[in-house]
């Protein structure tokens, strides 16, 4: 936030210049997202400019396809479970840390968030190799597995985070009142961190469903997700309905994150700060 | 947690110096081969124990599987052994030096036994000297030949293009997040909203995008062209060039999120102070600014360099086949060439890399900060 004591020397080097650069770069950053749009809606074939006119062919074709239909479905059947499953965990453990006061409590935490830090690639391979042997690669189980294990981390992250800010106090109030370690979890803790689990799950739904490395190593044709599909698409030739598939898995993120910055605004709302 | 993430991982690197496989499937030539010295030919007990191990070979999938084994040693390892394989399937009466000879005379070289010797114990070298373009012979430790250097080379360019990723975001991001911290709550609002909506669209969705602007008849050529700026299409992609435009795209949020949040606690007051006793912008800002918000730079540029380490899609969607990195190769040596040894010896470099750059960084400015997602 800028206050007006600040303004002038800001306003010196901020000049018309870097601001105009700084809005060029800011187009270039969101133009390619927005250019395939229009394309997706093209009813010629070829991926050019101007497009010869409007046409909803290439989503019917997307909604229609066997091959797209059947990888939207497993994408879903996919991140449905994952999601569940990091959340129930990641949920868990970041309780289960805060309250620990042991000085192993940072050193485990930083082991939970790890899968962020290993390169995809290395985890991909190793999860193939070992998901192989125990006989789960090439299985909706092995998948679900793979993308829990990805995405629980952002789910420890979220709600560690809400914790922080939660008083303990009020947990303290809430047992002495007389209220059941049980009921002041159910009532009191659960209700302050609700937000944040919940972003932490959309978190996990979008890891899942975005995914595509470890899917590409663990998954058989069998469960060949969105991402996939999108992916072997790229790879042969470039129509309109690569790029309705690509519109649609951008709807999908830009709604996850609508609906989690709206969680935000409002569970912030609620602890009364701005 | 530690069974599904850490564990895959720990049994995956290993497959880096494991070498069981092989001792598993020669084991009386292993014990018999350890009294040869290595000069001249082993002795007849050494070929009978090799006929022997090779009698107990019944499926000719598992005679590849040597063969390959042996043949990343030594090229014509697998013709050797197939060879061997098929000549003993009627065999019967004596196995020794003189028939094992016979059906193939390579036999006869020592350099196919020194192999064989060098190998013997449960643990190899080979395939983490390999991806150092190194190699283990009976003269010791040296460099492979020119012509089969591939590693080193690889290993330079993964860095590289890492690096110049990681310059290009920073030239891009640094006035970006200059401006957002520099502008009102609503206005920078409305950027940073601007910046999370690629952070958080699929990393294949714009990989997918930059293919569609930067084709031979894409829109960035139809655009040059119809202005009169150039008369044939340019090549812009499935080259370094289009790796770098995709790969500083896809990271650029990367580096703007972490040097906004310390652009925007940075107060003026230093920098106005300096200002005031009449520093001259250029230095103030060299002097006084810059100092303030270099934990902003070092974080978001290592975490781009991390980050484009181990990137996959994008060079392998837009780039050439001379500019794939390391991560492309552990793909290829595992799911194409099944090499799992050299496979995970690259992703134990890579790896070890990766761990290293975050521990030097975490001590640098705290693991706090280091978070990739918000």
């Amino acid at each position: 936030m800028r206050s007006p004591s600040t303004a002038p020397f800001i306003e010196r080097l901020s000049s018309r210049g870097s601001r105009v650069a700084a809005f060029v770069i800011l187009a270039v950053l969101v133009a390619p997202m927005l250019v395939i749009v229009p394309l997706s809606v093209t009813s010629g074939t070829l991926l050019i400019y101007p497009i010869p006119g409007l046409s909803g062919r290439w989503y019917e074709e997307f909604f229609t396809d066997a091959l797209w239909v059947d990888a939207t479905w497993n994408s879903i059947v996919i991140a449905i479970p994952t999601t569940a499953l990091a959340t129930a965990l990641g949920t868990s453990a970041a309780l289960g840390l805060n309250r620990l006061r042991s000085r192993l409590a940072p050193a485990i935490t930083v082991f939970l968030i790890t899968p962020i830090i290993v390169p995809i690639i290395i985890y991909g391979v190793a999860a193939f190799y070992y998901f192989s042997r125990i006989g789960i690669s090439g299985t909706y189980l092995g998948l679900v597995v793979g993308h829990t294990v990805l995405a629980i981390p952002f789910v420890v992250v979220t709600v560690n985070a809400s914790l922080k800010n939660f008083d303990p106090n009020l947990l303290r109030a809430a047992l002495v009142l007389g209220a059941t370690p049980r009921q002041a979890f159910t009532r009191v803790t659960f209700p302050m961190i609700f937000p944040g689990v919940l972003s932490g799950g959309l978190f996990a739904f979008v890891t899942s469903f975005d995914e595509l490395i470890l899917t590409l190593f663990v998954s058989s044709p069998e469960q060949r997700t969105l991402p996939r599909q999108l992916w072997s698409g790229v790879q042969e030739t470039i129509n309109p309905t690569i790029t309705a598939a690509a519109v649609v898995l951008m709807m999908v993120s830009i709604l996850v994150m609508l609906l989690a910055e709206w969680i935000r605004r409002r569970s912030s709302k609620m602890q009364g700060k701005p | 947690m530690a069974v599904f993430f850490a564990v895959p991982i720990g049994t995956f690197l290993s497959r880096s110096v494991d070498n069981t496989e092989l001792v598993g499937m020669l084991p009386n030539t292993m014990d018999a081969i350890e009294s040869w010295d290595g000069a001249g030919l082993p002795d007849e007990p050494v070929f009978e124990a090799l006929g022997e191990d090779f009698l107990a070979i019944t499926d000719i999938t598992a005679a590849a599987g040597l063969g390959r084994r042996l043949n990343h040693n030594i090229t014509g390892y697998r013709s050797l052994v197939m060879r061997t394989f098929s000549g003993l399937r009627d065999h019967a009466g004596p196995l020794g030096r003189d028939e094992l000879i016979q059906i193939d005379d390579r036999w006869g070289e020592p350099e196919f036994w020194r192999v064989l010797r060098q190998e013997r114990g449960t643990f190899t070298s080979l395939y983490l000297l390999a991806s150092l373009d190194l190699e283990n012979t009976a003269d010791g430790i040296h460099r492979t030949a020119p012509e089969n250097r591939l590693f080193v080379d690889l290993l330079t360019r993964t860095l590289w293009i890492s690096l110049a990723v990681t310059v290009l975001c920073l030239i891009f991001g640094f006035p970006l997040a200059y401006v957002m911290a520099a502008s009102g709550p609503r206005l920078s609002n409305w950027i940073l909203v601007l910046v999370l909506l690629p952070f958080w669209t699929s990393l294949l969705v714009r990989t997918t995008s930059w293919i569609v602007l930067l084709q031979r008849n894409g829109l960035i050529n139809q655009l040059l062209e119809s202005l009169g700026l150039i008369d044939e299409p340019l090549s812009l992609i499935y080259n370094r060039l289009g790796v770098y435009i995709a790969m500083t795209h896809v990271l650029l949020p990367f580096l703007v999120l972490p040097l906004f949040s310390v652009m925007k606690g940075v107060g003026s007051d230093k920098t106005r102070a300096a200002a005031g006793l009449g520093a001259p912008p250029l230095t103030v800002f060299r002097r006084v600014y810059l100092p303030q918000v270099m934990p902003g730079i070092i974080a978001g540029c290592s975490l781009v360099f991390v980050l484009s380490l181990g990137y996959y899609i994008t060079p392998a969607l837009v780039g050439g086949p001379r500019d794939q990195m390391i991560a492309h190769f552990i793909a290829y040596f595992t799911s194409e060439s099944v090499n799992w040894g050299m496979g995970a010896s690259l992703a134990g470099i890579l790896l070890l890399t990766v761990v290293l750059l975050y521990a030097v960084l975490a001590r640098v400015i705290g693991f706090d900060r280091l978070k990739v997602r918000q």
